[in-house]
């Protein structure tokens, strides 16, 4: 039996190491400025926990069948423990949990304690069952303002975030399904909800944060590489949840500028 | 000290009850109810598989027809996840541990006859049990049950208008919450009374087996939780029906404005988390305790550190209430608060480690018998490192980013808190059964049944890490509308062919479990040669535990293999000279 043990759990504890180490499925290749950084980390933490794990798991299945009942074995050794080790494992297991936190800790405060940069792409993003929708500015770099009452999902577009029309600076708003933001250049992201939590997940950009109604919460990212990326919700927002996707289409700036000026056009 | 309550003890003894009533229904006996809660959890527990086996074929097979069911919608998908979370997260994971195995065994491992208030026990388990009907109830409801998801986010929780299932059948679901709640908390009580007041003489606080640690600390954690859940439910369900506006803001749902105005959806999430992080805790430091008793009993060793193994469950457990935001990284809370969170969660790593070194350190020299206890004890080292392994990744808020509300997340909870949680309840079934009911279980059908749940849920989580490092979103019923999940699927339909295995090997257990109690080989008082004080007892014991007197303890609980002494285990009555340490 403990023949046994030691064989499933070595072979449980390969095989899962096996699918980390050939990557066969692993996070999306990164396409924003953050990625790399993140990815690194992801890198150190499994590496590390890597090792403890395998070897954990390998002294587990080792001792079961070591130490197995039989009649020529020596009776079980006597002792209550042992402080000396009690107090290394205690230290050691310490600076490697609290400095692995330290190390990453670095590109959280770059991601979350600075605010975007002055001329940032400013985009809002708002979540509603089960939809996202996308507005830009305009020339005045103003959003314009929003009503409850004139909200109707039905009609989508402007009419569905509820744009105040009578407001001068939503004149140039525009509002679409899509996301359009230029490459290279910070991106703002403006996060609003409608109805209930939903959570902005673009996985190629290792961007995630939930849209919360009642809070406007801004982040930034920066896309590096030009294409399209599936936008998903992350929070479960009802009985859609599934379905409430989007694209983000990162493009060149003189794309980018074409694309919006066209939507500009569109609105007069 | 021990003394004193030696005296106490005696007045809380109370004479058998004769009609069926009494006896098995509105039972005051702590086994009785013991054996209550623990069935409570049975039929619970085939609840919850049963339902996360739809959820399994559903996100394969969108458009299959279920046998009597019909087909499954996608909000039917989230209401089955929903109920599938509550079910098991409260009526499995903190009803059969504590409720079950706690009041039936910890008055008897400290020498008592009782719990300290057997009307209190008795009406902590009926609450609990209304509790458990009015979720159940909530399926047969006009929208059905709620689709919020067990950590029941509002606004989606509290609005009815946000989806089906989130009119009657949420307000079901609160009520449900709010009365387990009130059960815990009376159960909580109880434990920490009888632990302090009710020990035998020489029973002192460090003679205690390391379950009955595990229990007290786990009410510990049940009284200072509950009561914030409870608080945080009653909320919930004035935003629902008295139309205040604790958790709602100014929203828009389906174009209508609602009334609710100023309300912070986060306020939810810290109350909610406060208690649900150290939930984590309730549902697995019983099986912590009852892990370090079996490592120890089969290896016929004592227990290495056994100091250290209660301070380790002390500080897991203190450490639990200050950790809850790591569950919130990305809420839209202050993110220098995120620091804080994460060095305090990446600190619980210490305790844990120290654990499985004490684990490792009783397998070491010892002389290890490979009963079914014993192989669902070693599972459970196992799936806790594996499943703890995954803590550091999502304790750090950078990492929290990409895996966060992924596939990742529901791996690493099913593993630790899930199924290393349920392993303690296995192995705690085939080691008291004896005791419990005066028959061994079948030890073949015991054995198949470990392999096949060890490698069975393996196969069903372990996977489910590498989905979410692709970034498949948890809660999602189908994988149709994001295509980057497309290469995703054949994993996704493994995972669903090991738990039709796995599920189907629960059956084994449940066969075991009924025809032993009728047909297994009898039991004699102590088959496992233990220590500890219920095996001094008859089988089963009587109603007062020791049959009229009371034991009197001159040893530690983990006395084996002592050299010198008559046989290779030094019972915790026994006057024999156990060397000192």
């Amino acid at each position: 039996m403990g023949l046994i043990i030691l064989i499933v759990i070595w072979l449980i504890t390969f095989a899962s190491t096996y699918f980390f180490v050939a990557k066969t499925w692993w996070l999306p290749t990164g396409a924003s400025a953050a990625a790399a950084g993140i990815d690194r980390y992801f890198d150190i933490t499994y590496v590390l926990m890597g090792i403890v794990f395998v070897t954990a798991q390998v002294a587990l299945g080792f001792f079961a069948w070591k130490y197995r009942e039989r009649s020529a074995a020596a009776p079980a050794r006597y002792f209550h423990g042992n402080n000396t080790l009690e107090i290394i494992w205690t230290v050691l297991t310490g600076v490697l949990f609290i400095g692995l936190n330290l190390m990453s800790s670095s590109i959280w405060a770059s991601e979350r304690f600075q605010p975007a940069q002055p001329g940032a792409t400013q985009v809002e993003v708002t979540g509603m069952q089960f939809q996202w929708y996308f507005r830009y500015p305009g020339p005045d770099g103003k959003f314009g303002g929003t009503k409850p009452e004139l909200i109707d999902p039905s009609a989508g577009g402007e009419s569905a975030l509820g744009l105040d029309t009578t407001d001068p600076a939503s004149k140039d708003d525009v509002v679409t399904g899509t996301m359009y933001v230029p490459v290279n250049r910070e991106v703002e992201v403006i996060l609003r909800a409608q109805d209930v939590i939903h959570s902005f997940f673009v996985p190629a950009m290792r961007f995630k944060q939930d849209a919360v109604p009642g809070l406007a919460i801004h982040m930034h990212f920066t896309p590096i590489t030009t294409g399209d990326y599936e936008i998903a919700c992350a929070e479960l927002c009802g009985l859609g949840h599934y379905k409430m996707h989007g694209i983000l289409k990162v493009v060149s700036q003189e794309e980018f500028d074409k694309w919006l000026a066209a939507r500009e056009a569109e609105k007069q | 000290m021990a003394t004193r309550e030696f005296a106490a003890h005696e007045s809380h003894a109370h004479a058998a009850p004769q009609g069926f009533i009494r006896k098995w229904v509105f039972s005051l006996d702590h086994k009785v109810i013991g054996l209550q809660y623990y069935f409570l959890a049975l039929s619970a527990v085939f609840v919850g598989m049963l339902l996360s086996l739809l959820m399994r074929i559903h996100m394969i097979w969108p458009n299959a027809t279920i046998p009597l069911l019909g087909d499954i919608k996608p909000e039917t998908y989230v209401s089955l996840l929903t109920m599938h979370g509550t079910i098991m997260v409260f009526f499995v994971l903190t009803t059969a541990p504590q409720g079950g195995f706690g009041n039936y065994f910890l008055p008897i491992q400290i020498g008592a006859a009782d719990m300290a208030f057997p009307v209190l026990n008795m009406l902590s388990f009926w609450v609990t049990f209304l509790g458990y009907i009015a979720l159940l109830a909530a399926f047969f409801v006009p929208g059905g049950a709620p689709l919020h998801g067990w950590t029941g986010y509002p606004p989606l929780s509290a609005v009815p208008s946000a989806g089906p299932g989130e009119g009657l059948g949420a307000d079901l679901w609160g009520i449900s919450i709010a009365l387990f709640c009130l059960g815990a908390l009376m159960s909580a009580l109880n434990f920490i009374t009888t632990t302090l007041d009710m020990r035998a003489k020489g029973m002192k606080l460090m003679r205690m087996p390391l379950t009955c640690w595990a229990w007290f600390i786990t009410a510990i954690l049940g009284l200072l939780a509950f009561g914030v859940l409870l608080s945080a439910a009653i909320l919930l369900l004035l935003d629902r029906n008295a139309g205040t506006s604790f958790y709602v803001p100014l929203i828009t749902v389906n174009g209508q404005v609602l009334a609710h105005k100023g309300g912070s959806p986060l306020l939810w999430q810290h109350l909610f988390w406060f208690f649900g992080h150290p939930e984590v805790y309730i549902a697995i430091v019983p099986a912590m305790g009852l892990c370090s008793q079996l490592v120890s009993v089969f290896s016929r060793k004592p227990i290495f550190g056994y100091k250290a193994m209660v301070y380790a469950m002390l500080s897991i457990g203190l450490l639990g209430f200050m950790v809850w935001g790591h569950h919130m990284f990305m809420s839209g809370m202050s993110p220098y608060s995120a620091f804080a969170f994460s060095v305090m969660t990446m600190a619980i790593g210490v305790p844990s480690a120290i654990k499985t070194f004490n684990w490792l350190g009783t397998l070491w020299g010892g002389r290890i018998r490979f009963a079914s206890p014993m192989l669902f004890a070693i599972g459970f080292v196992s799936l806790f490192v594996s499943g703890g392994i995954s803590g550091p990744f999502l304790a750090q808020p950078t990492l929290d980013i990409p895996l966060h509300d992924t596939a990742f997340v529901v791996g690493h909870f099913h593993l630790i808190m899930g199924v290393a949680s349920i392993f303690g309840i296995f192995a705690a079934t085939y080691y008291w059964f004896p005791k419990m009911f005066g028959r061994m279980m079948n030890e073949s059908l015991a054995r198949w049944h470990f392999w096949f749940t060890f490698v069975g849920t393996y196969s069903i989580f372990m996977p489910m890490h590498y989905l979410g490092m692709a970034g498949q979103p948890r809660r999602y019923s189908q994988f149709t509308e994001l295509h980057y999940l497309d290469r995703l699927i054949p994993l996704n339909t493994f995972i669903t062919f090991a738990a039709f295995v796995t599920i189907a090997a629960q059956f084994i257990f449940v066969f075991n479990l009924f025809w032993s109690m009728k047909f297994g080989k009898k039991a004699s008082d102590n088959p496992w040669e233990a220590t500890t004080l219920e095996w001094t007892t008859a089988t089963p014991p009587p109603h007062d535990n020791f049959g009229g007197h009371t034991p009197i303890v001159y040893n530690g609980p983990y006395e084996y293999s002592v050299p010198g002494a008559p046989r290779d285990y030094v019972m915790q009555t026994d006057t024999t000279a156990v060397p000192a340490h």
